[in-house]
C-alpha cells in the first residue's frame, strides 16, 4: 500500500505522520506538495495536522483552494482512501467531503492533552482492527475542534453509522467533562457515507509508539493497511 | 467602489466568544447588555466592475470564501462615496 502525506504551507504534523508510516509501519510513503497536480498513484491520501495558511480566515478555509485539492477531491469521490487528521479534518469539512463544520473550542482554550476516544463504528476501513466500545488514548492539540452539525445532518450521520469516535472518559463513558471541546454528541471522528474518507481531531501519529505515551493510534493506520491488503 | 461585508455566526450556533464579551461587559456594570454575538468585517475595494456585476460577485465571494455557510451568514453593503 502506498501512502501520500499532503503538505500545505503551515502543515506541521506531516513529518511525524511520514515517520510513523515509513519507519514504524514500514509502508511506502511519499510527500505530496499542495501546489502540484500529482497524487503519485497513492492508495491513501493523508491530510496532516498543523496550521495550513496560518488558520487565516477559518481553519482549512484557504487550504481547500490549493491546486492538489482538485485531485484529492476526485480521488476521494472515486472511492480512494483519505484520512484527515486535525487540520486535515478541518480541510475535509471545508471541502464538503465530510459533513458539518468546526467551531472554536467551547471553553475558548487551546487544548493540548491526551484524551480518550471510544470506537463507535468498528467496521470502517480505518477502525476495523478495533472493537466496538474500545477506548483509545490519543492526544489532541487544537483550538477549533468543536464539531458542529445541524440536526438533520446529525440524524443522517447516525442513520448511516458515520460516527467513528466519540470523546469519553477512561471507562468509556460519555460525559460533558470528557467532551473537552464541546463537540456535538462528543463526536471526535467521522466518515463520509461511503466510508472511504475519515476525519478525526485527535492525532494517531502521536500515539503510535509507546515511547510517546500510547500506541493506540497505530490501530487506525493498521486498520486501513489491513483493509487494503485483504 | 468600497464594499463592506459582515459575517456572523448563524443563530443556531453557540458563540462562546460573544458570551465572554457579554460577561466582561457585565463585570464593568453594563447590565443592560442582554446578548453579544461576535463576527467579522471584510472591506473590499473593487475596481473596473459595474454595480450589477459587483452585487453578483459579492454574494459569490461571500458564499464561497468569506463564510462557511454551515455556520455563518452574511450581510453586505456598497459604501457610497461622501
Amino acid at each position: 500500500m502506498k501512502f501520500g502525506v499532503v503538505i500545505f504551507p503551515g502543515s506541521n504534523c506531516d513529518y511525524d505522520t511520514l515517520y510513523i508510516l515509513k519507519e514504524v509501519l514500514k509502508q511506502k510513503t511519499v510527500i505530496l506538495w499542495h501546489k502540484e497536480h500529482n497524487l503519485k498513484n497513492v492508495d491513501c491520501v493523508i491530510l496532516p495536522g498543523g496550521f495550513s495558511y496560518g488558520d487565516y480566515l477559518r481553519s482549512g478555509a484557504i487550504a481547500k483552494f490549493s491546486p492538489l485539492m482538485q485531485e484529492v477531491k476526485e480521488f476521494a469521490l472515486k472511492g480512494g482512501f483519505v484520512l484527515g487528521i486535525c487540520n486535515g479534518f478541518q480541510v475535509l469539512l471545508e471541502l464538503g467531503l465530510l459533513p458539518g463544520a468546526m467551531l472554536r473550542n467551547k471553553n475558548l482554550k487551546f487544548l493540548c492533552q491526551f484524551v480518550r476516544i471510544r470506537v463507535e463504528n468498528e467496521k470502517s476501513p480505518f477502525s476495523q482492527k478495533t472493537r466496538k466500545g474500545q477506548v483509545l488514548k490519543i492526544p489532541i492539540a487544537h483550538f477549533d475542534g468543536n464539531y458542529f452539525a445541524p440536526p438533520e445532518t446529525l440524524q443522517e450521520l447516525k442513520k448511516n453509522n458515520q460516527v467513528v469516535f466519540r470523546y469519553c472518559d477512561s471507562d468509556g463513558q460519555l460525559s460533558e467533562e470528557a467532551n473537552v471541546n464541546g463537540s456535538v454528541e462528543s463526536i471526535a471522528g467521522l466518515l463520509n457515507k461511503e466510508g472511504n474518507i475519515m476525519g478525526m481531531m485527535p492525532h494517531p501519529e502521536r500515539a503510535s509508539e509507546l515511547l510517546l505515551g500510547s500506541e493506540d493510534g497505530r490501530d487506525i493506520f493498521e486498520s486501513v493497511i489491513d483493509y487494503f491488503e485483504s | 467602489m468600497k464594499v463592506r461585508i459582515l459575517v456572523s455566526l448563524k443563530d443556531i450556533v453557540l458563540d462562546p466568544q460573544g458570551q465572554t464579551v457579554k460577561n466582561a461587559l457585565h463585570t464593568l456594570g453594563y447590565d443592560f447588555v442582554k446578548d453579544v454575538r461576535q463576527g467579522k468585517v471584510f472591506e473590499l475595494e473593487l475596481e473596473g466592475i459595474s454595480r450589477d456585476e459587483a452585487e453578483k460577485a459579492i454574494v459569490e465571494i461571500s458564499d464561497k470564501v468569506l463564510t462557511n455557510p454551515i455556520i455563518e451568514k452574511f450581510d453586505w453593503q456598497i459604501l457610497e462615496k461622501k
